[in-house]
């Protein structure tokens, strides 16, 4: 049985951090060079009594509105989240009780971020696939602005909040979702991390916060990533994550018509891009308003894509995921 | 692999520095246009021209122009 995308809602929370409030609070950081490099304009910042759950509700709301969407029809929920409202319980049952999805649904957590949009595509795929759900809604949502320190320069910069909520269901959608190649390397754990508030390292009030080379303040209850590792790491496996995808999907690199990469940053994507060799037309960017959202990066990107016409006339997609972890995985989608 | 080629190659990563301030014996951390965003545009011409992976400690323990020089150099 085919799986499908059937729509694609997002919701960005209200306060908006410009790039001229940053260069307020960072007067040395020049506004014209972050928003010629990173390709951000503004990030949205959760508020302060706002959480993963929160965000969630708010962008399913959405795709049901939007897309007049039977919420009784939906039979498994995937939430995917870095920054879950509780250790216990899972914050999927929190949000199947808020949303008043039946209480026959199957409905879990998974803790990926970057590449966790594909993961859950695959989740659901499988589950219609192995004929244990028909209507799946896949919801991304995280929060990484509350782990951020306020003098972090760089990942204020980089990183905004967002949820994204996905229909993927055996019906008819405005894609079918192809084959996977996936894959995970844990030596690149501490490149990007939050070391304190899980059980191994609790959270102190203690903290000695640390200046590193380029001035950014952070400490160990922070969100920490290692810029120039992470860069490398996706120079170095990303190119090889589109040449297994394209092997496995038995496509040529001439057959796609888009990619939608992850969106980090436009310098790493234009990078990356260069690197593969993929035209710049065929290569879609779309973060200027909401910044790098993590896992919803890609569900964001492929909703503007949708509305700015881009996937009328063409057949084959691939998107990729990667980060933390290390973590990544691809798909190709083929248009309906 | 040249020196002067380099130099040029680095001058082009910077947007507002004085190609004529980019020698062999610039302490790069102290040009004014450094940062977390340069370091990275480092590692992609690294990359891009010369086919060498540069690391963060590479340039860490990098204090001149022609440290850098050197290390792509002997990695490439």
């Amino acid at each position: 049985m085919k799986a499908n995308i059937k729509a694609i809602s997002y919701y960005l929370p209200e306060e908006i951090l410009s790039n001229d409030l940053i260069n307020q609070e960072f007067p040395e950081w020049d506004i014209e060079k972050i928003s010629s490099k990173t390709g951000i304009n503004s990030r949205h910042i959760s508020a302060k009594d706002e959480f993963s759950s929160d965000m969630a509700i708010k962008a399913a709301e959405k795709l049901f509105k939007e897309h007049n969407i039977d919420r009784s029809e939906i039979d498994f929920l995937l939430f995917c989240t870095q920054s879950p409202d509780y250790f216990l319980p899972t914050t999927a049952c929190i949000i199947q009780e808020k949303l008043g999805l039946n209480t026959t649904i199957g409905a879990l957590d998974y803790n990926l971020g970057c590449s966790g949009f594909v993961y859950g595509l695959s989740l659901a795929k499988g589950l219609i696939a192995g004929e244990m759900a028909k209507n799946i809604l896949l919801i991304t949502s995280e929060t990484y602005s509350k782990f951020i320190h306020p003098k972090d320069k760089s990942n204020k910069t980089i990183f905004g909040d967002a949820a994204a909520a996905t229909l993927i269901s055996s019906e008819k959608g405005f894609c079918s979702i192809g084959n996977f190649v996936f894959g995970t390397d844990g030596k690149g754990a501490e490149n990007l991390i939050v070391k304190q508030g899980g059980m191994r390292f609790p959270v102190l009030n203690d903290n000695e916060d640390i200046s590193d080379e380029f001035g950014n303040v952070r400490n160990d209850k922070n969100l920490f990533m290692n810029g120039t590792e992470i860069f490398n790491f996706t120079g170095e496996f990303v190119p090889k994550l589109i040449q297994g995808m394209l092997e496995k999907a038995n496509l040529k690199q001439d057959d796609i018509d888009l990619f939608v990469f992850h969106q980090a940053n436009k310098y790493m994507l234009n990078h990356l891009r260069k690197k593969i060799k993929i035209p710049e037309d065929k290569f879609y960017i779309s973060m200027a308003h909401c910044g790098n959202t993590v896992s919803s990066t890609i569900p964001i990107a492929l909703y503007e894509a949708v509305k700015e016409g881009k996937l009328e006339n063409i057949q084959n997609m691939i998107i990729a995921g990667f980060g933390v972890g290390y973590s990544w995985g691809a798909c190709n989608l083929i248009i309906n | 692999m040249e020196i002067n080629t380099f130099l040029q190659n680095f001058a082009d990563i910077l947007d507002d520095t004085d190609a004529a301030l980019i020698k062999q014996e610039t302490v790069f951390r102290d040009l004014e246009e450094w940062d977390s965003l340069t370091a990275l545009s480092l590692i992609a011409m690294a990359d891009e021209e010369y086919s060498v992976k540069l690391t963060g400690d590479d340039i860490k323990s990098s204090t001149s122009l022609n440290d850098i020089f050197e290390i792509i150099k002997n990695k490439g």
